[in-house]
């Protein structure tokens, strides 16, 4: 469609500010977090450089928080590496969902993009692109979001950073259970499903049981029993015709 | 910072950035079976679950509290609680966190 550059790059800024503008609530979300995480990290071993670093390089929130109470317990580099790839595999499945819409981007694009790709921005973009308009620019929406995620998790991370070397006993007040309060609002409501509900179960029993493994190896194996009797149940529960189908 | 610390941050980057890139790069070549997909639904449950149920039901590390005194148990269920009922992820955490905070000023 040949419009005017004018036009194209107006729709393009639009987009970018849309995305970043439908993000908002999220990036309230995110804020405490960032703050949380500046201020512990600039109080341990990482320093302020290694907040930022950390924040600016990973940009994987829970995986920050994760690495942080292990590095804490004394665990060895590959230990906190392995834990952050199996935390973070849920954004294959993010990938997986918008990989279709990235096929026509270059690779410069899908790189960034990819990036800046974080449960909230999911979240968000899986929106936009289930709305089915034809509208060309769909990637700056999703630039618009990333981008607005990443500069809040930065910019609340230096401030939190700051906060944690002027004010160590920020540390003290227990904003340690800001994690545990995440994880479990975002996991509860998950559980409805009955696989889920046994999936947790599962991971919960053997946690618990292999808690004095070394290395953290009990967290891994923990993840991946879940995981084995959650397919279990699956596959036991549902011939789906639909399944079939496809 | 020492030197192990900044290899910690650039494997965590690495691994994190190629889990999110690799499909987009492939650009359609690759599909995971449906049995897969399945299994990499499971994941976050079950590594959430795995992380906080020890954190809350042995707040030390050692040491089983399973009393209604532990500010960590009292605010995880707190949190569930509202997240159940809310919906909102945000209520979940500031009033899991109200809940810790006051059962560490009433009960340490």
């Amino acid at each position: 469609m040949p419009s005017c550059p004018d036009r194209q790059a107006a729709s393009r800024a639009t987009e970018l500010r849309h995305g970043a503008r439908d993000t908002l609530p999220l990036l309230l979300g995110a804020a405490p977090f960032g703050l949380i995480f500046g201020a512990l990290a600039s109080a341990s071993p990482l320093g302020m450089a290694g907040a930022l670093a950390m924040s600016a390089l990973v940009f994987a929130g829970s995986a920050q928080f994760i690495a942080l109470s292990l590095l804490g317990t004394g665990a060895s580099a590959l230990v906190v590496v392995f834990t952050t790839l199996v935390v973070n595999l849920r954004h294959l499945l993010y990938a997986a969902s918008l990989q279709p819409q990235m096929a026509r981007l270059p690779q410069r694009w899908r790189a960034l993009l990819a990036f800046w790709l974080t449960d909230e921005t999911y979240a968000t973009v899986y929106h936009r692109y289930v709305h089915d308009d034809g509208a060309p620019f769909k990637h700056w929406y999703t630039a618009g979001s990333g981008a607005a995620m990443y500069l809040n998790w930065l910019g609340w991370t230096a401030l939190g950073a700051w906060l944690g070397t002027a004010s160590p006993a920020l540390t003290h007040l227990g904003l340690e259970f800001a994690l545990v309060a995440t994880f479990v609002g975002i996991v509860v409501p998950l559980l409805r499903e009955r696989p889920s509900m046994a999936v947790a179960l599962t991971a919960a029993v053997v946690a618990l049981a292999a808690r004095d493994l070394p290395y953290k190896l009990g967290l891994m194996l923990a993840a991946f029993a879940g995981v084995a009797v959650g397919v279990w149940r699956d596959g036991r529960q549902r011939p789906q015709p639909e399944e079939a189908a496809r | 910072m020492n030197g192990t610390l900044w290899a910690v941050i650039g494997g965590m980057a690495a691994v994190t950035f190629a889990i999110r890139y690799t499909l987009f790069g492939l650009g359609g070549r690759l599909r995971f079976p449906p049995r897969v997909q399945q299994a990499l639904r499971h994941v976050p449950v079950a590594v959430l679950t795995a992380i906080v149920v020890p954190m809350v039901l042995l707040p030390d590390g050692r040491h089983w509290d399973l009393s209604w005194r532990n500010p960590w148990l009292a605010g995880a269920l707190a949190s569930a609680a509202l997240a159940l009922g809310t919906r909102k992820l945000l209520a979940a955490i500031a009033g899991g966190m109200a809940v810790y905070l006051l059962w560490r000023v009433v009960f340490t």
